[in-house]
């Protein structure tokens, strides 16, 4: 018994785990809002480190909340993870590519 | 006999193994959340392509709160952890704390909606509907899709909830539905990461 329970501290996560990973999202996020409420930086520089924040929130709660790791019993549900995250890549790269170009070649901006 | 134990994990209940491994359930509806990103990420898209047509309506340095943005965000971040410690407890089988802890995710859950839902209709009164501008038909998608999952997300929770009183108690049934919610939820988390990132905060520069 005691030892199941170790084991599940391991796969699903316990309390010090959670709350580790929502002291670092209340960083991140204050992080996000303070680049762009203190006007500190530039647009571009801003819109560069709302994404990392973002990408590196993102993993946070992957691992602290959803906790998804590198394990075999979860290869499957990496595996899918990875190709839906290429997938949705590919879908908001390629729209705005095509799309910026298309707005460039007809002229409406 | 093998048969019987692959056709009826139920009568195995008390088989430690089923409970702490994944179950074809739980994978099943992993997959669903991945078509889910797919789903988000094509909104996402859309809101990328229309962010700047604004049909000489307002921008989103006009519209946008970001104090009523930065209390969504907390509220959600909040709901994330208290779902996190109902799961705790389902897993040391303390079903009134488990109960407790889901009534505070529902609260938080049902205020986060509360608020969104008073933004959209005082957005809406000031003649800024999702009619007025391209931009704004894609805010309104975008942020009412993640809305409505929230919504479905708390109609499951209070469904739960019900159950669990019931004869269903915490029996492993039970706590494959509860994996399934979490994991819900805490993608939906995810998702308004990107909101309030790339819409709200990108929005205002």
């Amino acid at each position: 018994m005691a030892q199941a329970h170790t084991a599940h501290d391991g796969s699903h996560g316990s309390y010090s785990a959670y709350l580790i990973g929502f002291v670092l999202a209340v960083i991140l996020t204050v992080a996000s809002f303070a680049a762009v409420m203190t006007h500190a930086l530039s647009p571009g520089m801003a819109l560069a480190a709302l994404t990392v924040l973002a990408v590196v929130q993102i993993v946070v709660h992957l691992v602290f909340f959803l906790h998804m790791n590198t394990s075999s019993e979860q290869s499957w549900n990496l595996m899918c993870f990875i190709f839906a995250a290429a997938s949705v890549i590919v879908i908001i790269g390629g729209t705005i590519f095509i799309m910026h170009d298309t707005a460039i070649n007809m002229m409406s901006r | 006999m093998a048969h019987e134990a692959t056709m009826s994990p139920l009568a195995h209940a008390d088989d430690h193994h089923g409970e702490h491994h994944e179950t074809p359930n739980v994978f099943g509806f992993w997959l669903y959340l991945m078509t889910d990103c797919i789903l988000f990420g094509s909104i996402f898209a859309a809101f990328a392509v229309l962010r700047n047509q604004f049909a000489g309506g307002p921008s989103g340095k006009e519209l946008f709160d970001l104090t009523n943005v930065g209390i969504e965000t907390a509220i959600l971040l909040f709901s994330s952890i208290t779902y996190g410690f109902a799961s705790l407890n389902a897993m040391a089988k303390n079903k009134t704390m488990v109960l407790l802890w889901l009534a505070v995710t529902f609260v938080l859950g049902a205020s986060f909606v509360g608020l969104e839902l008073n933004e959209f209709s005082s957005m809406i009164a000031e003649g800024n509907g999702p009619d007025r501008s391209a931009f704004l038909s894609a805010f309104f998608t975008l942020v009412g899709t993640h809305g409505l999952h929230v919504t479905c997300g708390l109609i499951w929770m209070v469904v739960l909830m019900v159950q669990m009183m019931g004869p269903q108690d915490l029996s492993e049934r039970m706590m494959n539905k509860l994996t399934c919610l979490s994991l819900f939820w805490h993608f939906l988390d995810i998702v308004w990461i990107c909101v309030f990132s790339f819409v709200y905060l990108a929005g205002v520069m």
